[in-house]
């Protein structure tokens, strides 16, 4: 472990880094926090955990004095964050969404500026300087501008010059967000090594797995804390309701679907071959074992993660059945192979964005592409659906190669992109009349979908409102109609679910499996590990190459270890990227 | 799905242009777009910015003490465009008046003026103008010549020697400014207007995140290049006849034009300037970005079309390039078919050009969204 240069001057540990008594923020209609109170303490990494919307960065803005609250009372260090304002920036360390580096200028440029800024003299502190780069290890990229980093160096170097001032309390807003899991590992030995000096480190987050990892977690939810306390005090109070049907193999979605409509379970996923439930509280196993005696797969019983105590909170997941899927009729294709792709290729420049890239995707499969950022996982998405040209090689979908591809073959394809592409100067029913127009329905047909996109994502109440108003679930499902109103036998979606709670997340799931087993082919990108246990197959890639394709257990036995005979998703994904790279130093 | 649908679908076309209006019409930005700009340039141009001098101060030196030097300065007091005029009495002081601004001009008036006057010879004043303000201070220096020619008038009654030249203005014989720069203004308001209302609208949608989205779709890039167009067309041509009306209507000027066929010149106009900014947009990833290409390509257009300068007195690779504007060629229409009744086959020679630059950056614009996919 690295020393850490930041000293944290009065290390008291088990005080009070942060005080919050009764917080209450709305802005205009919208209640922000509604009466929060808690406490955050000195040698301590808290995670402030929450789906998007949940109020994290309000609390924050509000902790580094960037904002007044509108009730109630926060001390940091032991200074009012209002009346005290000038001393809050000089105690504490902020990290916000998006750190302000320039990215015209180099990594050592940036950290110069940030040390003026903080009205130190750059020149005196050379030695400062290269142990925060020896901390972060930028030491080797002083030269490069920030604007060239890759995302998880980017947030090392925020880390850095939010360090620069040698904070009592670290504040990281979502310091996860955009970075692979190789550097988020990095990220969590940093701050790990900061919090064994006596630094307060608060990391919010709306991964729900990075929660597990804090020592302390400060639940929110809609404004509101579900929970303050260590995660583990939560998840044992789910110990003994969660299960695994190992190996259910082809029959998972069925499967998860009956296991969903049972009343005696709350939530369950897909993992790879198996389904992971977890039953509702004071429930029996009867039922779930006569579904695992059914499709004659073993139950075991499974550790309970803070996940599952999250959606327990909330109080379960939606049910297993998607009304969609439910109404559509079965995909018709004339050949097996549903999307293929040849030597793919695309260059900007001297970059080479993907290489040589080639793969076949079946009819009715859910195919993940999965990648550290700059991986060239969007690009090669890009290419797939017609909106990038590729430098060399080829890429069809339904037996098109959409470049050339006339109106008749586009729309045999639907497509969601991040952040759901809506148009929010038009009304709900305008997105969708949008939709249906675009697609060339028409007359009879036209209202008729229409109505069955209403009717099935139950819109009814929303049709006069503006996407931007909607809350994310119901903009989700809003995109989810306008991609599929002319029933495409291929969809595309571009990272659907980031910043969404896993609730919504869910449900949108739901229907993805739905629509699979209509024989819909689904081409997904994702960050979430969890997520690519959705998929049948799953390509990793790495620095423009494709490194593995293969189901996700098949990945995760892969990196399978003795001490970790179980390895999840995340650690089978650092374990293909890491043995890449060594290959490709021993190679060169 | 059937063939005839390949590159114009009717359906697919009107769900595009109900976006399009939607989406401008609630835009807070395209409507500031819509509705700012030209009230503020109508009062802005109309009622502040003229190329008339008035409201100058002058200085007076005068080391005469005769009658003629009285009679010239009687006349100075009297005239409407001096506001005030500064009588000083050593040249230290007029040069400091000048140097600080205070007065345009100074008018230095030697002793001998009247006695050569008297004598019967000429009689020389002294005029020095403030050259940082060269366009007002020859304005300036115009009018106080004729003051002074009416003078020399007076004193040569008996020569019958009147002003040697009678100038008549023809199409504008009062030259009143605003029948000049109201014409003007009808091309530079429907210029702008459909400059950022075209330039906004890709930029929008890739911000948004739904061009993408529309690009996937079968839509093909003639049709949205049409449905992008038909808003910016729409408010351009509204914007340019509502100066059109006010020009007639509020300033009366006369408009003894074709009307149709400024109506057609008009949209040709626009078209032009709508592929113009489908290009901006194009190549731009944010608003901002196409805000401020518009404004890059917007302005020095202006300036090189002749509204305020004439495009006779650029170099000549200058009046080549004027020549490229559309704006130009819709100035010597909208300008002819209010003041001089321009014939037909004049317009039709300024028409042609403005349909072939309109095909130039339409198909180029078409080009650009397409060339993007790459």
């Amino acid at each position: 472990m690295h020393a850490s240069p930041i000293m944290a001057t009065a290390s008291q540990n088990g005080n009070a880094a942060v005080v919050i008594e009764e917080l209450d923020k709305h802005f205009g209609n919208v209640q922000a926090l509604q009466g929060l109170s808690a406490s955050i303490h000195y040698g301590r990494l808290t995670g402030l955990v929450g789906p998007d919307g949940a109020g994290k960065t309000t609390l924050m803005r509000i902790l580094t004095g960037l904002l007044e609250p509108n009730a109630g009372r926060v001390t940091l260090a032991g200074y009012d964050v209002v009346r005290d304002n000038d001393a809050i920036h000089v105690a504490s360390g902020y990290m916000p969404q998006r750190f302000g580096l320039y990215e015209d200028l180099s990594v050592m440029e940036n950290m110069r500026l940030y040390a003026r800024l903080r009205g130190m003299d750059a020149d005196r502190n050379t030695e400062l300087f290269s142990e925060l780069l020896d901390f972060t290890r930028l030491g080797p990229f002083t030269e490069r501008l920030a604007g060239k980093l890759s995302g998880g160096m980017k947030q090392k170097l925020g880390l850095a010059c939010a360090l620069m001032a040698r904070p009592k309390v670290l504040l990281l807003d979502e310091p996860g967000v955009g970075v692979d899991p190789v550097s988020r590992q990095d990220l969590w030995r940093m701050v790990q090594a900061l919090t064994g000096e006596g630094m307060a480190v608060v990391w919010s987050t709306a991964y729900l797995d990075e929660a597990e990892r804090c020592e302390s977690v400060l639940l929110l939810n809609q404004g509101q804390l579900l929970f303050d306390g260590p995660p583990q005090t939560l998840t044992t109070q789910l110990e003994g309701r969660s299960f695994r049907l190992q190996n259910v193999g082809a029959e998972r979605r069925a499967v998860l679907t009956k296991a969903l409509d049972l009343d005696s379970v709350s939530d369950g996923v897909i993992q790879g071959a198996g389904v992971r439930v977890v039953l509702r509280a004071g429930a029996e196993t009867e039922q779930i074992q006569i579904l695992a005696d059914q499709v004659q797969v073993a139950l075991t019983p499974v550790p309970a993660r803070f996940e599952d105590a999250f959606i327990d909170l909330l109080g379960g997941g939606p049910g297993g059945t998607s009304a969609l899927a439910e109404r559509l009729p079965p995909v018709e294709l004339g050949s097996d192979i549903a999307v293929s792709c040849r030597n793919l290729t695309k260059r900007f420049g001297d970059f080479t964005a993907t290489d040589n890239v080639s793969f076949e995707v079946q009819k009715g499969e859910i195919f993940g592409l999965l990648g550290p950022n700059g991986a060239g996982k969007s690009t090669t998405f890009k290419m797939l659906c017609g909106l990038l040209k590729p430098t060399y090689g080829e890429a069809q979908v339904v037996g098109y190669d959409l470049r050339r591809a006339t109106g008749a073959a586009k729309s045999r394809l639907g497509y969601m992109a991040q952040k759901f592409s809506l148009y929010g100067l038009l009304s709900v029913r305008q997105n969708l009349e949008f939709s249906a127009g675009v697609y060339e329905l028409e007359g009879q047909t036209r209202r008729e979908r229409i109505e069955e996109m209403i009717d099935t994502f139950d819109l009814s109440n929303w049709l006069s409102a503006a996407p931007d108003s909607l809350p994310l679930g119901l903009k989700q499902r809003l995109a989810l109609a306008c991609a599929l109103m002319h029933r495409p036998p291929v969809l595309f979606l571009d990272e659907p679910t980031s910043g969404v709670d896993p609730i919504t997340r869910r449900e949108f799931w739901t229907h993805i499996n739905g629509l699979a087993r209509k024989g819909v082919t689904i081409m997904v990108t994702t960050h979430f590990m969890d997520e690519a246990e959705y998929c049948d197959r799953v390509a990793m890639l790495s620095r423009a190459r494709l490194i593995a394709l293969d189901t996700p257990d098949a990945l995760k036995q892969g990196a399978a270890t003795t001490e970790k005979p179980d390895p999840t998703m995340e650690d089978a994904f650092i374990h293909l990227v890491e043995s890449a790279e060594q290959n490709e130093e021993v190679n060169t | 799905m059937s063939q005839r649908s390949r590159f114009f679908g009717f359906t697919r076309l009107r769900a595009q242009f109900i976006k399009e209006v939607l989406s401008v019409l609630c835009d807070p930005r395209s409507r500031m777009v819509v509705l700012v700009p030209p009230l503020l340039q109508l009062l802005v141009f109309a009622f502040a910015a003229t190329l008339e001098v008035s409201n100058v101060n002058v200085a007076v030196y005068n080391q005469d003490a005769g009658r003629w030097s009285h009679e010239l300065i009687q006349r100075l007091n009297g005239v409407d465009f001096i506001t005030r005029v500064h009588h000083i009495d050593n040249r230290q002081e007029l040069h400091q008046l000048i140097d600080r601004g205070d007065v345009i001009a100074a008018l230095v008036i030697p002793a001998d003026f009247s006695r050569n006057i008297a004598a019967g010879g000429s009689a020389y004043a002294q005029v020095l103008v403030d050259g940082r303000r060269s366009n007002s201070g020859q304005i300036t220096v115009a009018y106080l010549s004729s003051i002074a020619a009416d003078v020399g008038a007076e004193v040569a009654l008996d020569a019958q020697a009147l002003t040697p030249v009678a100038v008549r203005h023809w199409f504008n014989p009062n030259l009143i400014y605003r029948w000049y720069i109201v014409p003007g203004l009808t091309g530079v308001l429907a210029l702008f207007s459909a400059l950022l209302i075209t330039s906004l609208s890709i930029a929008r949608e890739r911000e948004l995140g739904t061009f993408d989205q529309l690009l996937v779709s079968p839509t093909s890039t003639p049709e949205i290049i049409i449905s992008k167009s038909l808003p910016g067309l729409a408010i351009g041509a509204m914007l340019g006849l509502f100066m059109v009306g006010a020009g007639v209507f509020l300033f009366g000027i006369p408009f003894s034009g074709s009307f149709t066929l400024l109506v057609a010149s008009l949209v040709l106009f626009i078209l032009s300037v709508v592929g113009i900014g489908l290009m901006i947009s194009a190549i731009s990833m944010t608003q901002q970005q196409a805000v401020l290409g518009a404004f890059a390509i917007g302005v020095p257009a202006v300036l090189m079309s002749g509204f305020s300068t004439p495009v006779e007195n650029m170099p000549v690779f200058l009046q080549w390039l004027a020549q490229t504007i559309p704006l130009t060629h819709f100035l010597i229409i909208v300008e002819g078919s209010f003041l001089k009744a321009m014939p037909p086959a004049d317009i039709l020679a300024s028409l042609w050009p403005l349909a072939l630059i309109a095909l130039v950056t339409l198909t180029m614009a078409t080009v650009f969204v397409r060339g993007h996919l790459q």
